[in-house]
């Protein structure tokens, strides 16, 4: 038996899930990113303590000293999931592989003179185990934060710094045409060289934060903004007035990515500072403390990537820096007043 | 800028293998302003020995930009069909409205299991010195996130139009029967790391997989749900990588140290039988709830463990590895594992987000053909008696509430493994309590850990003692319905989301909208 439902009428029950719909104050439809989002977390009736950490349980919202009412209120402006976030990230992956490939071609790295080849290979291959580190504490956020809403962005953020990871990895095969040689240097320079050690130990530092949000701050918020600028910025800018835009293709996916994340960082604290007196107090602190750690730790790498550009360089990245915390009503002056 | 038109020497051309080594291997160092043990504190003191991570052979080789360009391109296809899906109302095109009961299930049940395994697997990801391991457990973290959230969107369709799925979240962490999947998982995801791959990754994706997703997707093909069985396709190239990561693990962690053997072998008895136990739920969904069936519970099992399976284990004798403990009672209990759940359900359904029915005959006729040694002589009799009851009005429900397995948390109904006509009790003593287990294989697991598995959050228990109401509940008002309270507490609408399929709105709505019958021909 065909019946042609159109002439049927077909009532609704409902427009979206229950659990969506108390989110939203009402049975009305919902976006793919709420569908996918609102709840997803396990949240009570947990059955056993972890072997790991006895004294709280799987899921628990004590794993950081910021407090929320509600943690579905740290969304993502990007409203990305799963699908939208991997369709995004194709896109530009797409890109780059024409850009590399370009570079790659031309051989617009190899051919470079020496010089230049080297302090590529000094200011920037090495950030590839900065990212390694960006991945491991991303990946920590992800498995102890609380709430999908969050630790769906820090997931996407892990994989994003891999992904980086392995671009800035790939700038050291177009320098050594493949041969890996440019990677073991800069991992030399990573381990050893004076001028690398400060940020190594930052990084070191930040892999045994246990509080996963002042970890997104450190991370995420404070060594991002002013590491990343120093070197896929500054340093790429005076490189490409010099040799040419071969880097600045190489790096379009990192600087875009840059500014794209920097909205879901800039959310999320703003959200977190904005819940309580306490919480904007804490965050605070946490940048204060970390911008100086970062400050101290990135004023050596920046003096021998930079040479005599490093002061004008570092201070335009912490002038960009603090009006970004301004705008967070973050800044230090604030407090005071 | 003076370029060469072309680059004085070519570079090096790089196959997968080498060029995923060289973006990845090296990412990871020795820390030395922290200690090793600090950055890593996890992966030590389960005692498993790892002497060299670099023999761990990432069978994925994906980089990061290859990973975004194949996930994005699935991505794009799934959610067109979904999208087409819903503008041509698919969900009317099923068998009939009981098969969605299959997608409550699973929906309940397995989804959040998806999500839990995200964040066990985001654990992992962070917390192996392996970079390669790392990276391994991180994308099969956001894979699972993805299935998470594709379920989500697959059935969301159908939650506008069939009560039971709307408050799955809620429910997961809260409904009697769901505590079976959710302990299981939180049970892995509270171990250590290499517990966690070992549960997870092996015995559950590696061993068992075939016989949890692959009889939903089958399932959701043979009944006409496009929607499902799409996403279903599209997961199954992410399961096939999970898969190759649960035999890498495995055959890493013993081939690094023969101390690690004994350890391995414990955590594949315990997680067979967890897994095993938490399948009961499949088998159930596969004998009585498909209006089109794919194969029985007892010829999957068959092909998936004891052939498959026992290949498998064959292959891992020569690591000092053996079948797991108990697989002989899982083969005894395959003819009734099936009919013992159903008829639990039948029961309970009025405190459940599903509905239960009698099988028409032709379906009783499939069962006794595919189960000759037990359906007619011991489960046909009580379902007809059952059908009976119901024609004069009296559809039984049961008002008491079952005891649990403090392991398995599933009610105690399985039978002795030599005598299906009697209940399997074991019962173990710690610290002056007694603890009720449904067979050998969960009590074993209880006594290795007892100290973890009393804590178990058993919903029988809770129930009872008071935990299952919500604040404005008032326990001493002489109307006070605890049975009611508990549905209000599970956010399940009585007379819809659960009871006898046939007295449903689920039904009705069917009928009406579709004018097809409720219960296939």
């Amino acid at each position: 038996m065909q019946i042609d439902i159109k002439t049927t009428s077909v009532t609704q029950l409902r427009q979206t899930f229950s659990h969506v719909a108390r989110r939203l104050g009402g049975d009305k439809p919902a976006s793919r990113y709420q569908e996918a989002t609102f709840d997803l977390q396990p949240a009570a009736n947990f059955h056993y303590r972890p072997l790991w950490q006895p004294e709280l349980e799987l899921y628990d919202m004590r794993r950081t000293r910021i407090v929320m009412r509600d943690w579905y209120a740290l969304r993502d402006p990007r409203q990305y999931y799963y699908g939208t976030y991997t369709i995004a990230r194709a896109r530009q992956q797409e890109a780059m592989e024409k850009n590399i490939d370009f570079v790659e071609k031309r051989g617009l790295l190899r051919d470079l003179p020496q010089a230049a080849r080297d302090a590529l290979l000094f200011a920037l291959v090495p950030l590839r185990h900065a990212e390694w580190g960006a991945n491991a504490n991303n990946c920590y956020i992800t498995a102890y934060g609380w709430g999908t809403a969050v630790t769906q962005a820090a997931m996407f953020q892990a994989m994003d710094r891999l992904g980086i990871a392995q671009y800035i990895s790939r700038i050291g095969l177009l320098l050594d045409g493949n041969t890996g040689e440019a990677l073991t240097q800069a991992k030399a320079l990573w381990m050893e060289h004076p001028a690398w050690q400060g940020l190594r130990r930052l990084v070191e530092r930040l892999m045994v934060t246990s509080d996963w949000f002042e970890l997104l701050v450190a991370q995420n918020l404070v060594l991002d903004s002013l590491l990343h600028p120093l070197a896929f910025q500054q340093f790429e800018r005076r490189f490409s007035a010099a040799h040419g835009p071969a880097l600045s293709l190489l790096v379009e996916f990192i600087t875009s990515w840059y500014e794209e994340s920097a909205r879901w960082v800039d959310a999320t604290v703003k959200t977190a500072a904005a819940e309580s007196a306490d919480n904007a107090a804490l965050l605070r602190g946490w940048i204060a403390q970390w911008r100086s750690a970062a400050a101290e730790a990135l004023a050596p790498y920046a003096a021998a990537s930079l040479d005599a550009d490093a002061g004008a360089a570092l201070a335009a990245v912490a002038a960009a820096f603090d009006a970004r915390i301004a705008k967070l009503g973050l800044n230090a002056e604030e407090k005071a007043a | 800028m003076n370029m060469p038109a072309a680059p004085a020497k070519p570079p090096r051309k790089l196959g997968i293998k080498e060029n995923y080594a060289l973006l990845t291997r090296g990412l990871g160092w020795e820390t030395s302003y922290e200690p090793m043990d600090k950055v890593f504190p996890q992966d030590r003191f389960e005692g498993i020995k790892i002497h060299d991570w670099d023999k761990w052979e990432d069978p994925f080789r994906l980089t990061m930009d290859a990973y975004w360009k194949y996930q994005g391109e699935k991505e794009r296809k799934l959610y067109a069909i979904i999208d087409a899906f819903q503008q041509n109302n698919g969900q009317f095109n099923v068998s009939d409205a009981r098969y969605v009961n299959t997608l409550k299930l699973f929906l309940t049940g397995v989804s959040p299991l998806e999500y839990a395994a995200h964040r066990g697997f985001a654990m992992a990801g962070r917390n192996f010195r392996g970079t390669s391991a790392r990276i391994a457990c991180q994308m099969q973290s956001i894979d699972e996130l993805r299935h998470a959230q594709t379920q989500a969107h697959t059935i969301s369709h159908y939650n506008k139009f069939f009560n039971g799925l709307h408050d799955y979240p809620h429910m997961h962490d809260r409904v009697w029967y769901l505590s079976v999947p959710k302990s299981y998982f939180e049970d892995a995801m509270t171990a250590g790391p290499f517990e966690f791959v070992t549960a997870i990754s092996f015995s559950f994706e590696y061993v068992l997989t075939n016989l949890l997703f692959m009889p939903f997707m089958s399932g959701a093909a043979f009944n006409g749900d496009m929607a499902t069985v799409t996403f279903g396709f599209s997961a199954q190239s992410d399961e096939s990588r999970h898969m190759t990561l649960g035999l890498e693990v495995v055959k890493f962690i013993l081939e690094q140290d023969p101390d690690n053997i004994p350890i391995v072998q414990r955590w594949l008895d315990k997680w067979f039988w967890r897994g095993y136990r938490l399948l009961t739920l499949v088998a159930m969904m596969m004998d009585y709830m498909l209006p089109k069936r794919v194969m029985s519970w007892a010829e999957a099992w068959e092909m998936y463990f004891e052939k498959n399976g026992g290949a498998l284990f064959h292959d891992l004798s020569r690591y000092g590895i053996r079948m797991p403990k108990y697989h002989e009672v899982a083969s005894k209990e395959k003819d009734r594992l099936s009919h013992e759940a159903w008829g639990t359900f039948y029961n309970y359904t009025q405190a459940a987000a599903f509905h239960t029915w009698i099988p028409a005959d032709s379906e009783m006729q499939w069962l006794s053909q595919k189960y000759p040694k037990t359906f007619d002589r011991l489960y046909r009799p009580r379902l007809e008696f059952w059908r009976e009851q119901q024609a004069q009005g009296k559809r039984f429900y049961n008002n008491t509430l079952p005891m649990l397995c403090q392991t398995c948390q599933v009610p105690m109904f399985f039978t002795e493994p030599d005598d299906p006509t009697k209940i399997c009790y074991r019962e173990s003593d710690y610290r002056d309590n007694k603890f009720h287990f449904c067979s050998d294989g969960c009590k074993d697991i209880f006594d290795h850990e007892p100290e973890k598995y009393v804590q178990a959050w058993l919903p029988v228990h809770q129930i009872y003692q008071g935990n299952c109401f919500l604040p404005d509940a008032n326990p001493a008002a002489p109307d006070f319905d605890p049975l009611a309270e508990v549905l209000r507490y599970y956010h399940m609408q009585v007379g819809h989301d659960g009871h006898e399929y046939l007295d449903s709105p689920d039904r009705r709505n069917w009928e009406q909208w579709t004018g097809k019958p409720g219960v296939a021909a």
